[in-house]
Formats: structure tokens, sequence, C-alpha cells
């Protein structure tokens, strides 16, 4: 379960000034479902995914993951996580089973249990051909078979997708797709931010609209639809940002 | 505070060092190479431009001497010279080496030697290897037709060579070996365990850090349950070995690089001259420069991590190499010794107790200051680096 309580994230910047990142942001993710976070560039997706991973602490509100403060007891609620990004990318000179082993360490697992834990990933991920291959030498899909090893290797309740498939080509793009709902017939809480319309359509059961830091509208595809009328998504998306960005623009846009 | 944490972190980034051919040339080949090269190397080729000068018959003019046919005709005998019959444009064929010297050889030398002070004038290239070789050969053979002419003389009005030299001045050594190498080459070896302390820790340091940021791997660290003051110890840890081991390599390596090249010269020459440095010595220069290697790693930690590439690091960093050199180099400086003041001062201190060391004199009070001011500089730095991972302005600076 990850609760969202009224999160806020400001920034200072030399040329800009005080930027709010993230306001006031609030939301509710249950165990065996996925909530996807969906917003344009620069919406305050990962920002928001970042403090709750606890890489960024908030400035303002707090959250709860697993029952653990991502303010107070930040390194208990990275135990209960795996997060998983295009930023998140593995250490070249390490092969796919250092490299998932290292995160099995530091997440506290002792060696028996990391090599029966590695050892049922790699069955089950079809890694074995390439465990002691270093990950420079690796192919785009099997540095992603990599990076979702090292966030299961601890078996976290909570996994946290931001833009996961960013940049990725269709095979290593589905590989991560498969994985998400893995994650949720696990029965683990799962949030991911996108921009991607059809990855929030096939696999999201509550989608949380995001901009300019804001949580605009929230709730499951049906009830958005029932909402604002709409079949389609992504125009769901333009009157949700368009109304609340400049009232005069609403029109023009739809 | 987890030592378990920060030896996972150690042995990863360990691991990580040992198969980055960067960081293994940096770290482990040029220290182990430079100075074979720089002495040997060097040695080599300045013994070997040395041997051909000695070798080559040198070309030199002689200016009058018509009246001293003996002395020419002794001169244009004599080993590796060969006097050519070119007086005219000496100093241009001296500039363009056509020859390498003129002797000019004042009148009535053969007959009137002694009565009319006249020097023999040389004229020579200053600083040109082959015209001071030929140079002093000229003054070698005046300097052994005077001593025959004196001798000869002695003889006639029957008195003794001593006559001329009632006496011989000699000079001796009387402090220890170590002593001797602490004044000459005393300083060269702080400032290199010094340097090397500071290069070797470069590279690690920029990798951990910049080099983390520019391949993508901070957030992946960052998502990780360990805690930033433990990735921090872990990966400092690692930049302190590099800079030790680069130090440590490099004074062995001029060790044994001096060994051989005193060996071969005994060998040839017989030389007595030893220049003795202790064991001791060099022990208790790395346990001084170890809160200073310390200091440095966390510095370049520090430094490398406000960059966001490895790139950017590099520009941070070059410079720090002068802020180093500086107080470094003063210290060998003649005259620069060790005062309570300057005991304070970093890098420099440790410079002038190193030298101090290597000379055998062991001041507990300013070991002990210099230690602990040390220590303290190398412990502010540790904390201003853990401090710094804690910022996300620096962590995350776009």
């Amino acid at each position: 379960m990850i609760e969202a309580r009224s999160l806020s994230k400001r920034f200072h910047d030399k040329k800009r000034g005080d930027i709010c990142a993230v306001e006031n942001v609030s939301f509710t993710c249950r165990p065996g479902s996925i909530y996807g976070l969906l917003g344009a560039n620069g919406a305050g997706k990962t920002t928001t995914l970042r403090m709750l991973a606890t890489i960024l602490e908030p400035t303002d509100g707090t959250a709860l993951v697993f029952g653990h403060d991502i303010v107070e007891h930040p390194e208990k609620v990275r135990a209960s996580v795996g997060f998983l990004s295009t930023a998140t990318a593995l250490y070249p000179r390490l092969t796919a089973q250092e490299m998932v082993e290292y995160f099995g360490r530091l997440n506290g697992l002792d060696e028996s249990t990391l090599k029966k834990r590695i050892d049922d990933i790699f069955d089950r991920l079809d890694m074995n051909s390439f465990r002691d291959r270093r990950c420079d030498k690796l192919s785009t899909g099997m540095k992603q078979k990599t990076s979702i090893a090292r966030t299961l290797v601890h078996d976290p309740p909570v996994m946290i997708f931001d833009e996961p498939t960013l940049g990725l080509d269709i095979m290593a793009a589905r590989t991560i797709v498969a994985f998400i709902r893995e994650c949720r017939q696990a029965g683990k809480t799962v949030i991911l931010s996108t921009h991607v319309m059809s990855e929030v359509e096939k696999l999201c059961d509550v989608i949380g609209i995001i901009h300019n830091g804001a949580l605009l509208a929230e709730g499951t595809p049906m009830s958005l639809r029932e909402k604002y009328q709409e079949k389609d998504l992504e125009e769901i998306f333009v009157k949700v940002v368009t109304a609340h960005v400049v009232p005069g623009m609403a029109a023009e846009v739809s | 505070m987890s030592a378990r944490n920060i030896g996972i972190v150690y042995r990863k980034e360990l691991l990580e060092a040992l198969r980055d051919r960067r960081t293994l040339i940096s770290t482990i080949l040029v220290p182990i190479l430079l100075f074979p090269i720089l002495t040997v190397g060097v040695g080599y080729a300045v013994a070997g431009l040395i041997e051909e000068a000695d070798r080559e018959p040198a070309r030199i003019v002689v200016l009058g001497g018509t009246d001293s046919p003996s002395i020419v005709s002794s001169l244009a005998k004599s080993k590796n010279l060969i006097v050519v019959s070119e007086p005219d444009n000496y100093v241009d064929l001296i500039s363009n080496k056509k020859i390498r010297a003129a002797v000019e050889i004042p009148p009535g030398l053969q007959s009137a030697a002694g009565t009319d002070y006249s020097p023999v004038k040389i004229y020579m290239y200053s600083g040109d290897l082959k015209s001071t070789t030929a140079a002093k050969r000229i003054e070698d053979f005046f300097n052994e037709y005077r001593d025959n002419l004196a001798r000869d003389r002695l003889t006639a009005h029957k008195l003794p060579t001593s006559f001329l030299k009632p006496f011989d001045i000699k000079q001796q050594n009387v402090v220890s070996e170590e002593k001797v190498a602490g004044e000459t080459v005393g300083g060269i070896i702080p400032y290199l365990v010094i340097i090397m302390c500071l290069t070797g820790a470069m590279y690690p340091a920029m990798d951990l850090t910049a080099g983390e940021k520019e391949r993508a791997t901070m957030e992946t660290i960052l998502s990780s349950p360990i805690s930033r003051t433990h990735l921090v110890l872990g990966k400092f840890l690692l930049v302190l070995t590099a800079s030790l081991v680069t130090a440590a390599l490099s004074v062995t390596s001029m060790g044994v690089s001096s060994w051989v090249i005193q060996h071969f010269q005994d060998q040839s020459s017989g030389s007595a001259m030893h220049i003795k440095i202790g064991l001791g010595a060099v022990l208790a220069v790395f346990l001084v420069a170890l809160p200073l290697a310390v200091m440095f790693s966390a510095a370049l930690l520090t430094i490398a991590l406000f960059a966001k590439s490895y790139k950017e690091a590099q520009s941070y960093i070059s410079p720090l190499m002068i802020v180093v050199i500086v107080p470094a180099i003063a210290a060998m400086l003649p005259g620069v010794e060790l005062t309570p003041r300057l005991s304070l001062v970093p890098i420099l201190n440790v410079s002038l107790l190193c030298k101090d060391l290597i000379a055998g004199n062991y001041h507990w009070n300013s070991i002990a200051l210099i230690f602990l001011s040390t220590c303290l500089y190398g412990g502010a730095a540790i904390f201003i680096a853990v401090k710094m991972f804690h910022r996300e302005s620096v962590l995350f600076r776009s």
C-alpha cells in the first residue's frame, strides 16, 4: 500500500527562482492493483515517484509506503520498494549476476538466501545464458531483464516504475509490460508513471492525471470516461489539463 | 554505522576498479613505469650522449702559437683532438658547431712560459656538451704541460715536487648517510608521495561520482536501502586505497630504480658514494601521509560529485594539482624549515616533516602536531563529502 499525503516538492533554481515541481499531491495505491500517474513531460511524475522511493525528500507532506513513513524511515521504505526507471542503469563492469548479488546484499539478504533467490529469478526470467556476461556487453533486452532481476531480488511488496518503457524497442517494452502485470498478479502494490496513453489503457486499474505538479483527476478508466463523457483516454487527458491551465484555452484546444 | 554495508560497497567498487583499464593504468601501471623510464631511460640517454661526446674527436682551431711549434704539435697529437686551420672566423664556426673550440696561445709561451703571465684562452660554446668536452680536453692538455714544466724546473733547482704543494685539503662528511639523504634527495620522496597520493585518487574519485551520474547508475544505487553515509564511506575507502597503492608503488619503483642505477654505477666506477634511505623512514613518511591521503580522497570525491560528467569533473580537479604542487615544492626549497606556524599549513607541513623523517630527525612535538592537524583536516574533508552526498541539489544538479 502507498498513501501519499499532501506531497509537495519545491526546488530553487538560480535562473528561474523557486519552482514548485509537486504541489499537495495525495493518492492511495492498493496491493494487487496498478496505479498509473499520467502526465506530460515536466508534469511532476518523476519527482513524485522519486519522493516515494525516498531518492528525493518532500518539502511538505509525506507518504506511507508499506506502512513506513518516507520522511521518518527512508531506509525501511527503500527496503520495501523495487524502483525501476530508464535512469536506473546497470554497472557496466559487473556481470548480470554480480549486479543482482550487489543489490541483494545491500538489501540485507544472507548469502544462502541470496543464492536461492538469484537462481529462482534467473530461471524465471531465462537469464542463465548471460548471467556471467558483463552488463556493458548485454543487449537492451538482457539489460532490461537484469534491471528487473535487480528490483526483484529482495522480493519487495511495492514496485515503482518511472516511465519504464521510455526509449525501449517493442520487444524490450513488452518484457517490461509483462513484468508489471506479473507484479500485480503477485499481489504487489504497483505505481507507474507514463505519458503513453496505450500503456495506461493496457495496464492501469487507477489513473491519476498530473499536470504542473498538481493531481487534477483520479479514478478508474471507467469512472473517468463516465465523468468526462469521453471514450478516448487521450481526449479525457486533454480536457482535464487544458481546463486547468488557462480556462479560456480549453475550448480552443478541444 | 554498518561496517557490513560499507564493506559491500567497497568490495563492489574494488571489483569494478580492477576491471577498469583506465584505473589500472593510472593506479598501477603509471607509478610502476614512471621512475624506471625517468631514471633508467633518461639516465641511459644522457649517459649515451656523454659517451658519444667523449668518444668523438673534437675539431679545434689554434690561434697564434707560431712561436710555440712544439706545443702546437703536441696539442695536435693529443688524443681526440683534431687541429684544423681556419682561424679567421672561429666564432662563427663554434656557433655553427663546425668546430668545437678554439685555443689562443699567447706569444712566446714555449720560450718564456712562467715569466709572462698572459693566459692561454679557450673559446667555446657554453652549455654545448661536445664543445665543453673539447674545452676540457684542451684545458687538461695545458694543465699537464704546466705541471710538467713546473716539475722540470723544480728538478733543475733540486727542489722536491711538494715545494709548490706543501699540503692537501680534504673534505670529510661527518653525518650519517641518512642525514645526507635527507638533505639531498629528502625533499623528493615526500613530494613524490604527496603528488602520487593525489594523482592516484583522482581518477577513481571522478569515476565513482561524476562517472556514476554520467552512466545513470547514481539513481540505481540511491534507490537501494543503503544509507548515503555508508555509500560515501565505501566509495571513499576505495579512493583512499587507490591513492595509497599509487604512492606505495611509486616509492617502491623509485627505490628499485635508484638501487639498480647505483648498483651499476658502483660496478662500473667503483664509487663508494651511497645515499641511504632507511625503510623505517619511508614507512614513517607513509604514516604521516596517510591522513593527507584521507584529505585528498575526500576532497576529490566532494569536488567530483558536483560535476555532471567525467569531463566536467576533470576541469574542476585539474586546478587542484597546482594547489597541491606549490606547497609540496616549497618544502624542497633550501632554507624552508619546519616552524610551529608552518606545522599547521596543510600539505606543506607534511612535506617538511617528511624531509626531516628521511634525514632521521624525529621531533615528536612537530610529528604529533602535524599528524593531528592533518587528521583534523582529513576528518573535516570526509564530513563535507558525507554532507554533499545528502544534498539533492548536488546529486541531481541539472
